[in-house]
Parts: structure tokens; sequence; C-alpha cells
């Protein structure tokens, strides 16, 4: 629905429509925490900022048109599928049999503090970075 | 949660995974506008984001939240690079009065 859709903004629509299906699909694998934070995230967040760039670009072209590569792409993405599919059937991924999760949020935070540390503090870098660059970006003059 | 929990499988997660990634994929690389390229790499973060989180329910492992901890870092390094790109292409607008990927063509020789 993402590519086909004639108009963009109808396409960044459809793909919040997505975000909000894969924080679903997160809620039946029992991942709480992961959806909260994706529908917060990405459907909120994410969303809203393509929402802003598809207005503030107003004369560019808005019909969602595809260029010259629409063959081979859809050649190379129906391969990609075919391929992972194949791997993923064939594969023994000895699977667990515990039960779903309980609640994932406070083991999530203990993760986060005691063996994730400093992903952590470099992940806070980086917001920060991308804020002060993207704001430099944008600035007038 | 555990009354939301259905019988998904896990091939059956990895398959809808691969088809998000591939869909990501069709997108980035046929769109002509910025925004809609950036759209189908998000489409990508999130096929990769689903199977960390399937892979962290159903396989066997000593600490099976870990794949929802990098789904996490996953999440905040995509929402950094959707900001800085989405603001690149507001000023390659200002620039250019385009963001049609085929027509900004400034380092062509």
């Amino acid at each position: 629905m993402i590519t086909v859709a004639r108009n963009l903004l109808h396409a960044v629509l459809f793909l919040i429509l997505s975000f909000v299906g894969i924080a679903g699909v997160y809620i039946t694998l029992s991942a709480d925490f992961v959806a909260v934070v994706q529908v917060l995230i990405y459907a909120g967040a994410i969303a809203v900022l393509m929402i802003f760039a598809v207005m503030l670009t107003p004369r560019s072209a808005r019909d969602n048109a595809g260029n010259m590569l629409q063959g081979p792409s859809l050649a190379l993405a129906g391969l990609l599928v075919a391929g992972i599919t194949f791997v993923v059937l064939e594969t023994d991924w000895r699977e667990a049999s515990r039960g779903p999760f309980d609640a994932t949020a406070a083991e999530i935070g203990e993760a986060l503090v005691s063996p994730f540390v400093l992903p952590f503090e470099i992940a806070s870098v980086l917001l920060v970075v991308a804020m002060i660059g993207a704001i430099v970006l944008v600035r007038e003059d | 949660m555990a009354l939301l929990e259905m019988h998904v499988t896990l091939e059956q997660v990895l398959i809808v995974g691969a088809l998000l990634f591939a869909i990501g994929m069709y997108i980035a690389l046929t769109k002509r506008n910025a925004v809609a390229v950036l759209m189908g790499i998000e489409l990508m973060l999130n096929a990769v984001n689903l199977t960390f989180v399937a892979f962290s329910r159903f396989v066997e492992s000593p600490r099976p939240l870990d794949g929802h901890v990098f789904a996490v870092f996953v999440i905040t390094v995509a929402a950094a690079e959707a900001a800085v790109a989405l603001a690149l292409a507001v000023t390659i607008y200002r620039f250019r009065e385009t963001i049609d990927v085929d027509r900004i063509n400034l380092l062509r020789w």
C-alpha cells in the first residue's frame, strides 16, 4: 500500500498503519515494552517528522512516482523473500519451551544499566548529536 | 499479556519480517521522492526489529530479553537517523526546490 498509493501523504498514512500493525505483532510476541516504544516513537514521532517533511517541501513531486529500477528491484525483493523463506523453513532454530514473558519493562531496564551501560550512554550521545545536527541543518542563514 | 498471546510460530514471524524487509527494500530502491526512500528504510528497520523480538521470544538463550534491548537500541538509532535525514531533505529542498533523488546530481562528473 505504501508503494502503490498515488499520493505521498496517503503513503505516509499507510506507513503509520503498518507501524501500528507491527506493534500488534509485538504484543502477540509478549513484548509489551517494545510494543509501547514502537507506538510512541514510530507511530508518534517519526510519523510526525515524515508528515512535516512532506509538508515543508510543497513544490516537489507529490505523486509517489517510481524510477527506472522497478523491474530489477522487484526481482531482487522476490529473490530475497524466497531465499529467507527457504532458510527459515530449513533451519532448526532450537526453540525454547518456555512460555510467554510476564512483564518485560523491569528486566529491560535492568539489562540497560548492568550489561549494556556503554551502548546506552553511546545512544544518548548519538541522540544529542542527531538533535544538534538536525537543528544546525535546517537553521535559516 | 497472556490474554493476548496467540499461537504464532517463529517461522511465521520470520517470514513476515522477510516480506516487510523486501517491501522496504523495493520502496527504498524505486521511489523518486527522498521522503519515500526514507519510508522504505524505516520499514526495513522495523522488519529487523521484528526478527529480533521473534528470536528473543522463541529461541533458547540464557538471557532471553537481550533481543528486546537490541530492538530498543535500533529504534533509538532509527529515530536519530530519521531526524537527520529529514533535516537533510528540507535543506536540499531549500537550495534545489526538489527532493527528487533522480534530479539531485551535484556530484555527477
